[in-house]
C-alpha cells in the first residue's frame, strides 16, 4: 500500500512539474519515470498512475475552466460530441490523460524489470 | 519473455502516443486537444488586457484603452506606430480569422483542410485571386507611404505571432492541428481581393448568353430588362449630366461565339444578397442642424464577425469605426471631422471572352486576325496529407483562361478568359487611410479618386455641413450591350476600350432634396450617358428608404435607428393584394381559409412574433420555384429572372406561357399557380407546426450566425430572434444580414451609435465572442465611446501599454 502511495505521489508531482515543460505527453513521461523507480505489481502498475493523472488533468482543467464559467468547455462538449456536458468532458479528459500515463507506466515497469535483472 | 513484454509495451506506448497525437478525419488529435496544459482548456479565458507588451520596431509608446465592450482605443504618436499597433491588436483578438480569410482568398484551404477543399482552391486560383492580389501589391508598393504602413501592420501582426506559444494558439488551430504562419503585405492585398470578390465578383454572362439563345431578343428583354419599370436610383433622376462630354464607344455587331466550347457548370458566385444600406441627411433635414449619416453592410452572418471595431488616434487624427481584420484603418466610421460608409455599387466589371487557341499546345491564341502569345502561370496548391497539385493556367491579354479542358470545359483548343477590374490592381488601401485623416469634402474626394474595386457607393457627411455620395470604382466604358453576354476574344472591338474618367462617375453633393442614400439599387436612370444595365439591382429597400426621407422634414437619431431596423415588406405588399383579388378560393378547406385569413390581415411588417411573414416566405418560395420550373429542366446554366420582374410578370402577363408548368398537361396561368402554391404552403406550415410548434417568423426563419468553419454548430449561434427578410431595410435573412449598423451625428466631436452581430473577441471561449448578438437582434445600439482625451478613463476597464 505504501508503495502505491509513493508511486501515486511521484506520478502526480512529476506530471505537475513536467506539464510546465512538455506538451501533452508529459503524463506518459511521468507514468514511465515513476514506474521505473517505484515499480508496482499487477494491475496497480497501470491504475495507480492512471488515477493520479486522471485526477490531475481533471483538477487542472476544472481550475482553468471554472474561472471562465465553462464557456468553452460547454461548446467543446457539443463539438466532440458529449451532449454539451462539461462534466462529461472533464471525465473524458481525465480518462485520456490517465490512459496515456498508465501506458507509459507499463513501459516503465518493463524497463525496470530489465534493469533489475 | 521479458523482452517480448517490453516490446509489446513499447508498441502499445507508441500506438497510444500516435493515436492521441494525430488528427483523424475531423477528429482533433485527442490527447493534444484535451490536455489541460496544451489543449483547448488553455483557451478558457478572456484576453489578458492589462500587461505592458514590448513590440519591436515601435518608435514611441502606444497606449491602448479597452472599454467594457472590449473595443480598443489606440493612441499612438505617429501613423507607423498606429498601424503597427492595429496589426498587433487585430492579431491578438482575431488571429485565426485573420489568417483563415486570406487562406480562403488565395485558394490555400487545402493546406488546412486537405483534399476536400481542392475544388474550391483551384477555382479561386483560376479566378485570378493571387494574380489580382499581386497586381494590387505592386500598385501599393508604388506609394511609399502606403507601403510603409502595410509593412508596419505586417510587423505588428508578426510581433504577436512570434511571442505566441503553441498552448496560446486560438482554439481553431488546435482543432485542425496546425500553426499560424507569418503575415505578409501580400496578405493585406489578398484580403482586399477577398472583399473585391465578395462584392464585385458576381456576373451572369454565361447564363444570360444561354437565356438569350433560348428566348430570342424580344422575350429576353422582357424577362431581363436593362431597367425595371420602377427606378429610384442612387443618384437622383433630376441630376444634370450635361457636363459629361466625351464620345461613347460604338457597338460593333455582336455575334455570340458559344458554338465550339461549352462548360458543365460555372464557378461559384458570391452571395446574391451581399449588399448594404447607407444614407445621410443634411443639416436642414436634421433635428439638431448637424448632418446625420448611417451605414449597414449586409453580408453573410459569421463568427468571428467580419468586423472588428477600433478607435485609432494620433495627435494628427482620431478615427473610430469598423475595421476589417487584414486591412488598415477604419472602413466604415468617422473621425473628428467627417464620416463615411459604403454600400456595394453592383456594377458589371467582369466579362468573359471566348478564346480560340492555335493548337493543343495553347501557346498562341487568336486576336485581331493574328496569333498572339499566351503566358502561363503555374499555381502550386499544397494539400494536407497529399501530393501538391500544379495547375497550369493560361493567360491572354484579357486575363486568365479560367475555363478550359482542364477545368469544367470540353475542348482542348478553346476556353473562356475572364476580364475583371479586380485583376488590374489598385492601391485601394490608400482610400481608407486617407478617410481616416480626412477633414472635409475635398479630402474625401482626394481619398476616393484612386479607388478601383470593389466599386462602392461612398456616403459622406462632415461637421462643416456637407453630405455627399460618390459611386466610385474603376468602370470600363462599355458600348451598349458589351459584357452583358459572352464576348468574342478574337475581336479587338470586344476588348474594353477605355475606362469611365473618374470625374464622370455618378455622384451627388448636397442635393436639394436634403439627403443622399443607396441600397444597391440602380445607380442612375437612363439619362446617364454611360452604359449601365440592370445587373441584379435591388428593388425594394431603396424605395422604402427614399420614401421615408421624402415623408417628413426633420429626422433624429431614433428615426435613423428605426429605419435601419425597419421590417416593412414592400415586396409582399406589391404582390399579395393582387393575389387576394385574383385567386379562386372556393376550393379551400377551413384550415386553409384560416391561414389565408391570417395573411390577408397582415400589415406587411415582417416582425418576429407574426405568423403572416412565415406564410409569405413559404408561399413566395414555392411560387418563384414553380413559375420558373422551365429553368430547372434546362441542362445549360441559366439564371432565373429577378424577383421584381417575376412579380411584374404575374401582374401584367398572368397568362404568359411561362406560367405553365411543363410537367402537367394542363395550361396553367398565374391564378392556378397562386392557388396551387398556397395549398402547398398551408400543408407545409401545418406539418411544420405539428413538428416544431408555432410558426411565428422568428422560429420559422431561424436566423443563425455561423462560425467561419462551415458553421461548426458548437461555435455558432442559432435561432436568433430578428425580424425582416432579404428585401426589407433590416435585411436579415436566415444567415445573411446587417453585419454592422452605424449611425453618426456630425456634432463636434461626432456622436456615434453602433452594433454588430458578434463580439470583439475571436475566441469562442470568451464572453466577448458573441455578446453583441442579442442587442443587435433587438435593434439596440451601443453609444460609441469616442475618446477625445486619453486621460479621461471613466468607461475604460483596462489599459495596456505597447512599448518599443
Amino acid at each position: 500500500m505504501k508503495k502505491n502511495l509513493i508511486n501515486f505521489i511521484t506520478t502526480l508531482v512529476l506530471a505537475i512539474i513536467l506539464s510546465q515543460l512538455l506538451p501533452w505527453w508529459h503524463v506518459m513521461v511521468a507514468g514511465f519515470l515513476s514506474a521505473l523507480f517505484f515499480s508496482l505489481n499487477r494491475t496497480a502498475v497501470f491504475f495507480i498512475p492512471f488515477i493520479a493523472v486522471f485526477l490531475f488533468w481533471i483538477s487542472y482543467s476544472f481550475v482553468l475552466s471554472n474561472t471562465n464559467d465553462f464557456i468553452l468547455a460547454k461548446k467543446i462538449a457539443i463539438l466532440l460530441p458529449l451532449g454539451g456536458s462539461s462534466i462529461l468532458l472533464l471525465i473524458v479528459t481525465g480518462f485520456i490523460g490517465g490512459i496515456a500515463a498508465g501506458v507509459g507506466a507499463l513501459l516503465g515497469k518493463q524497463c525496470s524489470v530489465l534493469v533489475k535483472h | 519473455m521479458k523482452y517480448f513484454k517490453l516490446l509489446l509495451t513499447l508498441l502499445l506506448t507508441l500506438v497510444v502516443f500516435f493515436g492521441l497525437n494525430s488528427k483523424f478525419g475531423s477528429i482533433p488529435p485527442i490527447g493534444k486537444f484535451l490536455s489541460p496544459n496544451q489543449g483547448f482548456w488553455q483557451n478558457e479565458n478572456d484576453e489578458n488586457l492589462s500587461t505592458t507588451m514590448q513590440i519591436n520596431g515601435l518608435k514611441n509608446k502606444v497606449s491602448v484603452h479597452y472599454d467594457n465592450a472590449l473595443i480598443p482605443h489606440v493612441f499612438a504618436k505617429n501613423n507607423t506606430d498606429l498601424y503597427r499597433a492595429q496589426g498587433y491588436l487585430t492579431a491578438k483578438h482575431r488571429l485565426w480569422q485573420l489568417e483563415f480569410q486570406t487562406f480562403a482568398a488565395g485558394g490555400r484551404l487545402s493546406e488546412i483542410l486537405g483534399e476536400q477543399a481542392l475544388d474550391y482552391d483551384r477555382q479561386e486560383r483560376r479566378r485570378g485571386m493571387l494574380f489580382g492580389a499581386e497586381n494590387a501589391l505592386l500598385k501599393m508598393q508604388e506609394d511609399p507611404e502606403t507601403l510603409s504602413y502595410i509593412e508596419a501592420y505586417r510587423d505588428g501582426v508578426n510581433s504577436y505571432i512570434h511571442q505566441l506559444q503553441p498552448k496560446e494558439y486560438p482554439v481553431e488551430y488546435k482543432l485542425l492541428d496546425y500553426a499560424p504562419e507569418a503575415w505578409t503585405t501580400k496578405k493585406t492585398a489578398l484580403l482586399l481581393m477577398y472583399m473585391t470578390k465578395m462584392l464585385a465578383g458576381r456576373e451572369s454572362d454565361m447564363e444570360r448568353t444561354n437565356a438569350l439563345a433560348k428566348y430570342g431578343k424580344d422575350r429576353f428583354d422582357l424577362l431581363y430588362p436593362d431597367f425595371f419599370d420602377v427606378n429610384d436610383p442612387v443618384i437622383s433622376k433630376e441630376t444634370d449630366w450635361s457636363f459629361i462630354d466625351i464620345t461613347m464607344p460604338e457597338a460593333p455587331e455582336q455575334k455570340i461565339p458559344i458554338d465550339s466550347f461549352s462548360i458543365s457548370e460555372t464557378i461559384n458566385k458570391p452571395h446574391p444578397q451581399n449588399g448594404s444600406n447607407n444614407w445621410a441627411v443634411s443639416g436642414e433635414k436634421s433635428y439638431s442642424g448637424h448632418p446625420i449619416l448611417a451605414n449597414d453592410p449586409h453580408l453573410s452572418l459569421n463568427l468571428p464577425s467580419i468586423w472588428f471595431v477600433m478607435q485609432l488616434a494620433t495627435p494628427e487624427h482620431n478615427s473610430y469605426g469598423a475595421t476589417l481584420p487584414g486591412a488598415l484603418g477604419i472602413i466604415s466610421g468617422y473621425n473628428n471631422h467627417i464620416s463615411w460608409g459604403e454600400t456595394n455599387a453592383t456594377r458589371d466589371v467582369i466579362d468573359w471572352y471566348k478564346i480560340e487557341f492555335k493548337d493543343n499546345s495553347r501557346k498562341e491564341y487568336k486576336h485581331d486576325g493574328q496569333w498572339k502569345k499566351t503566358t502561363q502561370r503555374i499555381e502550386e496548391i499544397k494539400i494536407r496529407n497529399g501530393a501538391t497539385l500544379y495547375d497550369t493556367i493560361i493567360y491572354t491579354h484579357h486575363g486568365p483562361v479560367t475555363y478550359d479542358h482542364n477545368f469544367k470545359g470540353n475542348n482542348a483548343k478553346a476556353g473562356f478568359a475572364m476580364q475583371w477590374v479586380g485583376h488590374i490592381g489598385g492601391n485601394n488601401q490608400r482610400t481608407f487611410l486617407k478617410f481616416n485623416e480626412g477633414k472635409n469634402y475635398e479630402d474625401y474626394l482626394d481619398a476616393l479618386k484612386s479607388y478601383t474595386a470593389p466599386a462602392q457607393n461612398f456616403v459622406f457627411a462632415s461637421t462643416e455641413g456637407d453630405i455627399a455620395l460618390w459611386i466610385q470604382g474603376q468602370f470600363p466604358n462599355k458600348w451598349k450591350g458589351q459584357g452583358k453576354f459572352l464576348l468574342d476574344g478574337s475581336n479587338p472591338k470586344h476588348d474594353w476600350q477605355s475606362f469611365i474618367p473618374q470625374e464622370f462617375n455618378a455622384h451627388s453633393k448636397n442635393p436639394e432634396r436634403g439627403f443622399v442614400s443607396s441600397a444597391n439599387q440602380h445607380p442612375v436612370d437612363t439619362s446617364y450617358p454611360f452604359y449601365v444595365f440592370n445587373d441584379g439591382y435591388e428593388t425594394y429597400r431603396n424605395r422604402v428608404i427614399n420614401d421615408f426621407f421624402r415623408a417628413k422634414d426633420k429626422f433624429d437619431i431614433q428615426d435613423f435607428k428605426n429605419l435601419q431596423n425597419n421590417n416593412y415588406n414592400l415586396k409582399a405588399s406589391e404582390l399579395l393584394p393582387y393575389i387576394f383579388a385574383n385567386m379562386d378560393t372556393s376550393s379551400l378547406s377551413n384550415e386553409e381559409k384560416e391561414i389565408l385569413k391570417t395573411i390577408k390581415m397582415w400589415d406587411f411588417y415582417s416582425e418576429i412574433d407574426q405568423i403572416a411573414p412565415s406564410i409569405w416566405e413559404s408561399w413566395w418560395t414555392k411560387l418563384y420555384t414553380i413559375v420558373w420550373d422551365e429553368y430547372d429542366a434546362e441542362s445549360v446554366a441559366m439564371e432565373k429572372p429577378f424577383v421584381y420582374q417575376t412579380i411584374y410578370m404575374f401582374k401584367n402577363n398572368p397568362k404568359d406561357e411561362l406560367m405553365d408548368i411543363i410537367d402537367t398537361p394542363k395550361k396553367e396561368t398565374a391564378k392556378d399557380l397562386f392557388l396551387m402554391t398556397f395549398k402547398e404552403t398551408a400543408k407545409e406550415l401545418t406539418e411544420w407546426k405539428a413538428k416544431h410548434g408555432d410558426y411565428n417568423w422568428s422560429a420559422y426563419k431561424a436566423t443563425f450566425i455561423g462560425h467561419l468553419l462551415q458553421a461548426l454548430p458548437a461555435f455558432s449561434r442559432f435561432d436568433v430572434p430578428i425580424g425582416g427578410d432579404y428585401n426589407t431595410v433590416n435585411a436579415a435573412s436566415k444567415n445573411h444580414g446587417p453585419s454592422w449598423r452605424m449611425v453618426v451625428e456630425m456634432t463636434t466631436p461626432p456622436t456615434g451609435y453602433g452594433i454588430y452581430p458578434g463580439g470583439q473577441s475571436g475566441n469562442p471561449g470568451s464572453k466577448y465572442y458573441d455578446n453583441f448578438i442579442d442587442d443587435w437582434a433587438a435593434g439596440k445600439y451601443m453609444n460609441l465611446l469616442f475618446m477625445q482625451d486619453q486621460q479621461d478613463k471613466k468607461e475604460i476597464i483596462a489599459s495596456q501599454t505597447l512599448t518599443p
